[in-house]
């Protein structure tokens, strides 16, 4: 089946290394994202028609355009056109942050938008100043409603990491390539195994991530 | 009995649309004033503009010898002692029923939470709901929330409780519940003004009755006069449209 090259040499550590190359990438990212798409989120609410467009384009371009493709300008059109020489890791942190921070804009925009005028007048009417208002009946209700779905960008952005091999950078299912063509004549199995241990090990990153999610979306469920 | 709370010339304008004009009323301690006019009369907003949720354009609103109208921190200061009950309930749907009906003593009056704790559970217990003190709003029934909001008020209290139209978004076999509730609170003595379209009701609270129409008050009265004996054409054709038999 292709699993014994996990154990010739030090393959499986390679693996798990490439693995951590992939989440330090997403987890940066998102580090990155969730503070700018607040702050950017925030600004999507306001009436001004200028700030609307814009954030509006910004949402689209990063939505139309493949990551892949976003990867590719940032890459290597950065150090073309500007003569910027980009890392490969950098890159990629810039455009998961690109396109992370457009997304959790705009959750944070929904979420704010979301939150009905009389919940404000309601707090206001039992005497809350406006910041009372918001520390104890606005926020705690936003945090609610973000918390899961930005739980699920994270995992989003991790699957996606699977991208950036083609830039060079040598991530867990790079290395899992590698040591299938290393070890072609002596194992031409090795695809399957190496292939479903790559699946494994996401499978392992994501899903109690993703359990998170589901369980604070059911304990938070008004 | 002495005067709580007056209303002078209030006017509330929306661009050109005149919402409220020229209003006047006088409300005494202990005393129920209620409300009724057709939909868009303006009923609700005077309602809101009592607590400040919405500014007024003229006049002046004096709510326990202080003048709230123009000063938003006078507003501010004195907004825990005009408690409101709104149509929607609107409860804080991520705390539970006893941290909604405590948030606001605790935080606004700051005062010591096992002694508001204390006496949530008493007025919970008064409205038959201590049961659902740990549950989440999404839990109870419209007419549990609604009741829930009640208390959520009434334990700030407030000098004047204003109601608005609390019945109208639920059952028709949740509104007896919660009709229930105020009456007992009318007894007791408590100061409110009251937006209902609930004419049988009115006539049970009532000490006085207010009919606007065109946010103007129209005429006033007291139940029996009100109800028995309208003076205006306008509240007579009012109250025809509450009766079937022609």
């Amino acid at each position: 089946m292709g699993f014994d090259v996990l154990f010739k040499g030090t393959n499986f550590i390679r693996l798990l290394a490439g693995l951590g190359v992939a989440l330090k990438i997403s987890l940066i990212s998102v580090a990155i994202s969730i503070p700018l798409g607040i702050i950017l989120g925030m600004i999507m609410t306001t009436k001004n028609v200028v700030i609307k467009a814009v954030t509006r384009l910004y949402l689209e371009i990063v939505r139309i355009m493949p990551q892949m493709v976003l990867l590719f300008i940032v890459f290597f059109g950065a150090t073309r056109a500007l003569g910027i020489n980009l890392s490969a890791e950098t890159a990629s942190i810039i455009v998961f942050s690109f396109w992370g921070t457009a997304e959790m804009s705009d959750l944070v925009r929904g979420a704010l938008t979301g939150i009905p005028v009389i919940q404000y007048e309601s707090s206001f009417a039992l005497g809350l100043s406006p910041l009372q208002t918001y520390v104890y009946v606005i926020i705690p209700q936003i945090v609610r409603r973000m918390i899961p779905l930005s739980i699920n960008l994270i995992t989003r952005m991790i699957k996606t990491t699977s991208l950036v091999m083609m830039i060079g950078i040598v991530e867990v299912l790079k290395v899992g390539q590698q040591i299938i063509e290393a070890n072609r004549k002596s194992s031409p199995n090795a695809a399957f195994g190496v292939f479903a241990t790559v699946f494994l090990l996401y499978f392992l990153a994501c899903y109690p991530i993703s359990c998170l999610s589901k369980y604070l979306e059911k304990k938070w469920e008004n | 009995m002495s005067e709580i709370l007056s209303v002078k010339n209030l006017s509330k304008r929306f661009d050109d649309l005149t919402v409220l004009d020229n209003i006047n009323l006088s409300v005494n301690e202990g005393e129920v004033v209620v409300i009724v006019g057709p939909s868009g009369c303006g009923k609700s907003t005077f309602l809101r503009c009592l607590n400040g949720l919405e500014d007024i354009q003229d006049g002046e609103i004096i709510l326990d010898g202080e003048n709230i109208s123009h000063d938003k921190k006078t507003l501010q200061k004195n907004r825990e002692k005009i408690g409101m009950v709104f149509q929607s309930y609107d409860l804080f749907p991520h705390k539970t029923i006893l941290d909604n009906v405590t948030l606001a003593p605790i935080k606004v009056k700051k005062r010591n939470k096992k002694e508001v704790e204390q006496e949530a559970l008493a007025l919970l217990e008064r409205v038959g709901l201590l049961s659902k003190k740990d549950n989440y709003p999404r839990q109870l029934s419209g007419g549990q929330k609604q009741r829930v909001a009640i208390v959520r008020a009434l334990i700030m209290q407030p000098k004047v409780l204003l109601l608005d139209e609390i019945t109208a978004a639920l059952d028709p076999e949740m509104v007896h519940e919660v009709l229930d509730v105020v009456l007992s609170l009318a007894k007791e003595g408590r100061t409110m003004l009251i937006v209902t379209h609930e004419m049988q009701f009115a006539r049970a609270v009532a000490d006085k009755i207010i009919f606007i129409d065109g946010g103007k008050i129209v005429e006033e009265g007291t139940p029996s006069e009100f109800f028995d004996n309208p003076k205006t054409d306008r509240l007579k054709k009012f109250l025809q449209t509450f009766s079937y038999n022609k």
